[in-house]
């Protein structure tokens, strides 16, 4: 991502002790989240806090920031006990946190975010007044955003902006980052690191959450790990550290960074999108004139920043949302603006975004969410009725080949894990044999091996010969899995990018990253050669 | 038939809609459907025309129309604030509910008289305005000016002030107004509590001011409907529900008046010679309020038209995310 060293004006070892958790223990029902954790964080640094998904890392933080109150244990800030019952009164007590999922009034601008629940102003807003103050405090951390904009009409980037300087201005001094890169391009990330360096400059202090080895050790002063709920390690130094002893450190055992993937062999197209246009739900351009394809026996990736157009294009693919212009075939037939029952019986695999709402039906069992697209067809259909002994057993056959952990097939898919509700869907989506598959982040908030699993299938895709549309925010996951990447933005393709196996270089990554932020790719490889000449 | 007395008659018929109208946006805005606009005003009108009988005293009764009014509101919000029961069918009930009481504790009042009605009165210099200030400021009853004054001031709460700010927030993204230390359960039974107030006010606009008198279901006439439809029309806009509101008033007048003469602009009045024509006419707001509530409650059509995004959601404290 950067080559950066870590920052060397990290704070001194005897630099005092902000934060103090000691022994914390939280619970949710089945689950021990947090196993009597320790966690200390000093002044002017920031620590780095690594872990796998689920591995009790937002748990602590929450717990930090007054969302949840822990079963024991206690918090010392500045050396003294606090008890939070709100995250109203972490902030007093100097401790916010900026979550993953932004926490902002889409239709209110930047000032009345921040203003938002404060007691100044008391009864008139006078919004230019503040929106002065909240530019200068954006000018000091290097946080450049407009005041008087809408929430709606910013970057994510920019969001996540808005959402540090609630807290600055509110006055913390520790600042918790849960995932803060998760939705970032690698410029942007950039930028958010030369923040975190600003504000520590200035005295603050970072909790940076990530599981991202990578940026961890960029960033970080001091790193700690969780794992199941346990701390493996509390506050090593970052620079006396590899990789891979961290990795073992997070995940128990070693990590191997690189999947099996056999050289690609494309055959004929299979999908191909041919400039459209589509709206998105606010009825706003989000498409305007895609064209793309994928072959046979290729894993296409679409790379780009969240709600730059991702989202509606495989919907219109899909055949779930108009198509306004140009259209989408498969295999010859046209597909965009017919129904998607037309797009299933030509081929078509669809793993969505939304996997609870749009992907599964959260009541239904495991054996009724597996026959949704084949309750048509014999063997489950028999005389114009449901054959359940063939669904339950075709559902028991799919829970073994795709290992599906539950104790029986009529369990409600709602009490799955992500990951294993993941299998359930692509155990339904490939079993039909399509032609064609589009995967919307069909790893978002899974744990390490279950992605590994999702990987593994899609890639079994490829070499069976389907044509795979994958579409993602994880670069390398793209990168590792994809041959083709093309980027979008702002509902274009900026460009596509070969992408071979092995380490993917720097350059590359740097392509696809301005890609992501709007430069098209000519512009960029003009600029190449110009700066070669 | 003269146009301007008309629309005179227009504005004080658009002042009930105007109330019912800012009331259920306020509630709205905080992100609580109120279907029982029908039912409050309902209360509304029975309760301020019972009371001036009792008490000769009708600002007593505007109180007391308001203060019973958005008590019932209350019952809505328990059921689905604390209850987080569906809107739509609470609502429902709430009007079934509140047309139900006013029609039994009303029993009698039709016939009870006349009563002291709030005063009316012109507003000096500004009666000179041609035409303006014969439709706006000549013998309107004081609710009509409180009317003018509420419009403007529930926009400027709303878009100007920190409790403005908090409910828009209230609406729009409750969890991160909850993460923020507001209190969104409290907000909501609150915004809840102003329109069954306003709700109220304008029932007793009606029995004591538009058309005196209690007369059972027919006070209102299904007004609290087109108050629910104007409500979207406005986008959730009180200058925007103020021109609804006094279009749809004068709209109303003209339907009755239009029937009236025998001869309109020197033809024979076709809604005078022929009655169906007339039900046509008056069945236009409701058609409209109809049309309105079915694009409204479009998922898609909401979001482009603005609606408040939590808008008929239950809060429950501890779903992150939406």
């Amino acid at each position: 991502m950067t080559n950066q060293t870590s920052s060397t004006h990290g704070p001194s070892s005897e630099a005092p002790l902000i934060v103090e958790m000691r022994g914390i223990v939280k619970k949710f029902p089945g689950v021990l989240a947090n196993d009597h954790v320790n966690f200390e964080l000093k002044r002017g640094e920031i620590h780095g806090l690594l872990g796998e998904n689920g591995a009790g890392k937002s748990t602590l933080m929450n717990v930090l920031a007054g969302l949840y109150r822990q079963e024991a244990g206690t918090i010392l800030v500045n050396g003294e006990p606090k008890v939070f019952s709100s995250p109203r009164d972490a902030i007093n007590a100097g401790i916010g946190m900026v979550h993953q999922h932004f926490m902002l009034v889409p239709s209110q601008t930047v000032t009345e975010n921040i203003l938002l629940g404060l007691d100044d102003p008391r009864f008139f807003l006078r919004l230019p007044d503040y929106d002065t103050k909240i530019a200068e405090l954006g000018e000091r951390f290097g946080l450049k955003v407009d005041p008087r904009a809408k929430v709606w009409q910013l970057s994510v980037g920019e969001q996540q902006r808005v959402e540090i300087l609630k807290m600055l201005y509110r006055g913390v001094n520790v600042l918790i980052m849960d995932e803060p890169t998760a939705v970032l391009a690698p410029q942007e990330i950039e930028g958010l690191f030369v923040t975190l360096r600003a504000m520590i400059a200035q005295g603050k202090s970072v909790i940076f959450i990530s599981h991202k080895l990578q940026e961890v050790s960029v960033i970080a002063d001091r790193v700690s790990v969780l794992r199941r709920g346990v701390a493996t390690a509390s506050g090593i130094a970052s620079k006396g550290v590899s990789r891979q002893e961290l990795a073992r450190l997070m995940v128990g055992r070693d990590v191997i960074f690189s999947l099996d993937k056999k050289p690609s062999q494309p055959g004929e197209v299979v999908l191909d999108v041919r400039d459209i246009y589509a709206e998105n739900d606010k009825g706003l351009p989000a498409l305007r004139g895609i064209s793309l394809n994928v072959r046979a026996g290729e894993i296409v990736g679409v790379a780009g920043v969240a709600g730059n157009g991702q989202s509606e294009l495989s919907q219109v693919i899909s055949g779930m949302r108009e198509c306004k212009q140009g259209h989408v075939t498969l295999a010859g037939d046209t597909v965009s603006n017919r129904t998607t029952l037309f797009g299933i019986q030509h081929g078509m695999a669809y793993v969505p975004e939304d996997r609870t709402h749009v992907g599964s039906a959260p009541n239904l069992s495991i054996t009724d969410n597996v026959i949704m697209k084949k309750y048509r067809t014999a063997p489950i259909l028999k005389r114009g009725l449901l054959d359940m002994k063939a669904a339950t057993s075709l559902a028991n056959e799919l829970k073994q080949a795709y290992d599906i952990i539950v104790p029986n097939v009529s369990t409600p898919v709602r009490l799955l894990s992500g990951g294993n509700l993941q299998r359930v869907i692509l155990a339904r989506e490939i079993s039909g044999l399509p032609a064609f598959m589009v995967a919307v982040q069909p790893t978002r908030g899974l744990d390490v091996g279950a992605i590994e699993g999702v990987h593994r299938l899609l890639l079994a895709q490829r070499e069976a010969g389907a044509a795979v549309l994958l579409v993602s925010e994880e670069l390398e996951e793209l990168l590792s899995l994809s041959d083709r990447v093309y980027v979008i933005y702002e509902g274009r393709i900026m460009g596509e990018v070969k992408v071979g196996g092995g380490e993917p270089d720097e350059s590359l990554i740097d392509t696809i990253g301005q890609m992501m932020t709007g430069t098209p790719l000519e512009q960029i490889q003009k600029e190449g050669v110009a700066a070669h000449d | 038939m003269d146009f301007t007395i008309i629309l005179q008659a227009g504005i004080a018929s658009g002042t009930v809609l105007l109330f019912a109208t800012i009331g259920e946006l306020f509630s709205e805005r905080a992100g609580v459907l109120n279907l029982g606009v029908e039912g409050m005003m309902l209360i509304g009108a029975m309760s301020a025309f019972s009371t001036t009988i009792a008490t000769g005293n009708p600002w007593l009764g505007v109180l007391v129309a308001m203060f019973f009014a958005g008590l019932i509101s209350q019952i809505h919000a328990f059921i689905v604030i604390t209850l987080q029961a569906d809107q739509v069918v609470s609502g429902l009930s709430l009007t079934f509910l509140g047309a139900g009481i006013s029609l039994v504790l009303g029993e009698g009042l039709s016939k009870a008289g006349t009563v002291s009605l709030l005063p009316s009165f012109s507003i000096p210099l500004l009666t000179l305005i041609p035409i303006i200030g014969k439709i706006f400021f000549t013998n309107q009853s004081v609710l009509v000016y409180v009317g003018y004054l509420l419009v403007p001031l529930a926009w400027y709460y709303i878009n100007h002030t920190r409790p403005g700010l908090h409910l828009r927030a209230v609406g729009e993204y409750p969890s991160a107004a909850d993460a923020l230390g507001i209190n969104v359960f409290r907000m909501r039974y609150f915004y809840v509590f102003i329109g069954g107030m306003l709700a109220g006010l304008a029932g007793a606009t009606i029995s004591l001011a538009v058309s005196p008198g209690w007369f059972s279901e027919l006070t209102t006439g299904g007004q609290g409907w087109i108050a629910i439809g104007l409500v979207i029309f406005a986008q959730w806009d009180p200058i925007r529900a103020a021109f609804g509101a006094y279009a749809f008033g004068a709209l109303r007048r003209l339907i009755l008046d239009i029937q009236g003469p025998l001869v309109l602009f020197g033809f024979n009045n076709p809604f005078y010679y022929n009655p169906y024509l007339g039900f046509f006419l008056q069945m236009l707001p409701y058609l409209f309020t109809v049309i309105v509530l079915v694009i409204g409650s479009r998922e898609a059509m909401r979001k482009r038209i603005g609606a408040p995004a939590a808008l008929g959601n239950p809060y429950i404290r501890g779903e992150r995310g939406k």
